[in-house]
């Protein structure tokens, strides 16, 4: 037994436990994505954070400690936001031609996401900083921080309530929009890129190639929009 | 591919330098993608070298969410006790934007004629 803690102790302070069981838990939850048929509930990511999030609650691992080996795949974020330039590349004559349709929607979308999630909050009772942390929640995460510092909001609530409409995204889109029965993939990814970001652009890919190219244009061009708009959308709130 | 991730991550360094050095409203790999997109417009060889690593980090764009939402568990009682106000905004905001969006772009798309080619 001590030998097995000898083992953990070494273990735990290295970061290839953490980034193996990242790596790991991801595979499960793809493995469980791919049995479920591809059903949006069973979305890899959700899964991946749930089984790592117990992993951790019971070995009391504290999140920095997770994160020294986690970071690598995290790091990775970057270069593959720059690398989303390829789809839209192949695709540019394609984008090009609903250009109009994609600046109105950009407008619509966003305008949409951020009145109704603040009003909402609003007349449920929420108030101050926790509301103005609500108004950048579709933009990607670091234009989100920013844009919530400020305006007056918490950059670590705001982080979270990213991340959570990102899941959300992800999980509703395919079932909506099949309810919806639109069949047009430049339209479904690019609303889904600007509601959701890089987590719905993720979905998207997963989906179909074009989803994502139309989606990764989404999130970049909604990152600009939320930016210039959000301190303007909270002054009807505050 | 080593060479692939080389110029990923110059644009993104062009990308933090230029986002940081002029106060832009981008973060710098959202400006290095728009960088790398000019980049292919002027040398279209450059697409066909860099197409298959960047579809590798693509297809598993999922997986590099992960530490960040691990990290978002740790923060849920942020929520306090405007949790359940503040999930039914996440909810409907995002439905109704995905909504909004995708009737948008095709009513304007059928507006203007714009076909797909």
């Amino acid at each position: 037994m001590s030998e097995f803690a000898d083992i953990w102790t070494y273990l735990a302070q290295e970061p290839l436990l953490w980034l193996t069981a990242t790596l790991v838990a991801y595979s499960i939850g793809d493995a469980l994505y791919r049995a479920a048929r591809g059903n949006p509930l069973a979305n890899p990511v959700l899964i991946a954070v749930v089984l790592l999030a117990i992993v951790l609650g019971v070995t009391d691992t504290p999140y920095p400690t997770y994160f020294a080996g986690a970071q690598f795949v995290h790091f990775i974020l970057g270069p593959a936001t720059v690398a989303l330039a390829i789809p839209l590349y192949v695709n540019l004559a394609r984008v090009r031609a609903v250009a109009l349709p994609m600046m109105v929607a950009l407008v619509a979308g966003s305008l949409t996401a951020m009145l109704s999630a603040i009003g909402i909050a609003w007349a449920l009772g929420v108030r101050g900083e926790v509301l103005l942390s609500l108004a950048p929640k579709s933009a990607t995460a670091p234009v989100a921080l920013g844009v919530s510092e400020a305006i007056g909001g918490s950059p670590t609530l705001t982080a979270v309530l990213v991340i959570l409409t990102g899941i959300t995204g992800a999980v509703v889109a395919t079932p909506l929009l099949n309810m919806m029965k639109i069949r047009d993939w430049r339209a479904r990814g690019f609303a889904v890129g600007v509601a959701a970001h890089g987590i719905g652009t993720a979905r998207a890919f997963q989906v179909n190639e074009t989803a994502g190219a139309f989606a990764g244009v989404g999130m970049g061009v909604n990152a600009l929009f939320t930016a210039i708009a959000a301190p303007y959308i909270i002054r009807l709130f505050i | 591919m080593i060479r692939h991730i080389t110029v990923l991550l110059c644009f993104q360094l062009a990308g933090e330098v230029i986002s940081r050095a002029l106060h832009l409203p981008l973060p710098g790999p959202v400006l290095g993608m728009a960088l790398l997109l000019v980049a292919l417009l002027v040398v279209p060889q450059l697409a066909e070298a860099i197409r298959k690593t960047g579809q590798a980090l693509l297809s598993h764009l999922s997986l590099l969410f992960v530490p960040a939402g691990v990290g978002v568990v740790g923060h849920l009682d942020k929520l306090g006790t405007d949790g359940l106000p503040l999930m039914a905004a996440i909810l409907t905001s995002t439905v109704l934007s995905i909504i909004v969006g995708v009737w948008t772009f095709l009513a304007v798309a059928r507006l203007t004629g714009s076909r797909d080619v």
